[in-house]
């Protein structure tokens, strides 16, 4: 039987390659959606993921990447566990993940403590030329976690990773 | 603990997002301004998932799966109040709606944070946040037309006389109420009325609308019993065609 062994950090290296379905240019650890990485006794590999929004549809599919991913590399005893003991919060995404959100035109979340009103989302910097000369066109975009501005300086509709 | 008293709870929450996602979903198309086309769209997709993950919580009770308990009962065996069932009608109505159910939605997920079930506590403190966003958006759009023409402001006023009545029926009580409070699972539906009471007054309070003695008002309840309107029926025959015409295909 040929067993080989892997340390957790591998695993996230490997993982890096799995990216948002929607947004191809962050990974799922970036995103902060991989919440946990465990090696048992074993060598079973126990990945904790939690989802960016309850009614994602990519849940099912992050899932499985995960799993061939991992299978790839030779560890083909995964379980995949979605739970919401660490829920996620746009608080989580990484510095690189922000910076990667930006060079594809989305604006990243600013960091919070509480929300507590819809101003949060007002006069977010444009992705494309940095002024904050911007409007909130609606808390809902093409997909759960975005929201629409317009920059009035130059005067393009952009995207927002929304804060949650 | 009351183990059938927290399967009560968690059926209620879970038929009222099912339904009312199901309803928002209907303004996909027809909104009066593309952004509310969308947003609707948002909130139908946020409500739908949301009822799956309560679903969840009721098989891993024992209860049957998700797509079956969603689309395979008849409307007397749903526990949602009978507000989220009704036709979205004008976009008023739905405006009101919104509003007069998201806040009593955002205040629950709030209460749920203290629950004793770890499970509930842990989806609550998510969907709280997920929440969030659609009472900021309802907050918006009746201050925005609340204090708007004299269109806006009488049409909003009319269907909030229309909506309370049915809106009062979201707070119908569990027979296992007392359960739900003295274990700890949930507050209670006196409470959260009056959280929800506080908030709706003070955004109203902003607005040219003027909101009516609630104690003059008796509510719609037998939702959360199975007594429901004309409307639910029709709407579960049509959410269920597809996967009721062949119930062994696999998806």
């Amino acid at each position: 039987m040929i067993t080989s062994t892997f340390t957790s950090q591998q695993i996230l290296d490997w993982l890096q390659e799995v990216k948002d379905p929607e947004i191809p240019v962050i990974s799922l650890i970036d995103l902060g959606v991989i919440t946990n990485v465990k090696i048992d006794s074993n060598q079973k590999v126990k990945v904790e993921m939690t989802p960016t929004f309850v009614g994602c549809p990519a849940m099912d599919y992050m899932v499985n990447e995960v799993k061939s991913t991992l299978k790839k590399y030779g560890a083909h005893n995964v379980e995949v566990n979605v739970t919401f003991k660490n829920h996620w919060s746009s608080n989580n995404i990484s510095e690189a993940g922000r910076k990667a959100l930006k060079q594809f035109g989305l604006a990243p979340p600013p960091q919070y403590d509480t929300i507590v009103d819809i101003d949060i989302l007002e006069q977010t910097p444009c992705p494309f030329c940095e002024s904050t000369n911007t409007e909130l066109k609606t808390p809902f975009g093409p997909t759960l976690c975005r929201a629409m501005h317009y920059c009035n300086n130059c005067k393009q509709a952009f995207e927002q990773f929304k804060p949650v | 603990m009351n183990k059938e008293a927290l399967k009560d709870l968690l059926y209620k929450m879970a038929d009222d997002q099912l339904i009312l996602g199901h309803r928002n979903s209907e303004w996909i198309g027809l909104g009066p301004l593309l952004e509310e086309d969308i947003a609707f769209a948002s909130m139908a997709q946020d409500k739908v998932g949301q009822s799956l993950a309560l679903y969840q919580l009721l098989q891993e009770l024992g209860e049957n799966e998700p797509d079956i308990i969603a689309f395979s009962r008849n409307a007397n065996q749903f526990h949602n109040s009978q507000f989220v069932e009704l036709p979205i009608g004008e976009y008023d109505f739905s405006l009101m709606r919104h509003f007069l159910f998201d806040t009593a939605d955002y205040f629950r997920f709030e209460m749920l944070i203290n629950s004793s079930y770890e499970p509930l506590r842990l989806l609550a403190r998510k969907l709280k946040g997920e929440t969030r966003y659609h009472i900021m958006h309802a907050d918006s759009w009746i201050k925005n037309l609340g204090n708007g023409n004299d269109e806006s402001i009488s049409r909003l006023q009319k269907s909030l006389e229309y909506a309370l009545p049915y809106a009062l029926g979201i707070f119908e009580e569990s027979k296992m109420e007392e359960s739900l409070i003295s274990e700890h699972i949930f507050t209670g539906e006196i409470k959260l009325r009056e959280r929800w009471m506080e908030h709706i007054d003070e955004i109203l309070s902003k607005t040219q609308l003027i909101l009516p003695d609630l104690a003059k008002e008796s509510p719609h309840f037998g939702g959360r019993h199975g007594i429901h309107t004309e409307h639910l029926q029709p709407l579960l025959d049509e959410m269920g065609e597809v996967i009721n015409s062949d119930p062994t295909a696999d998806w």
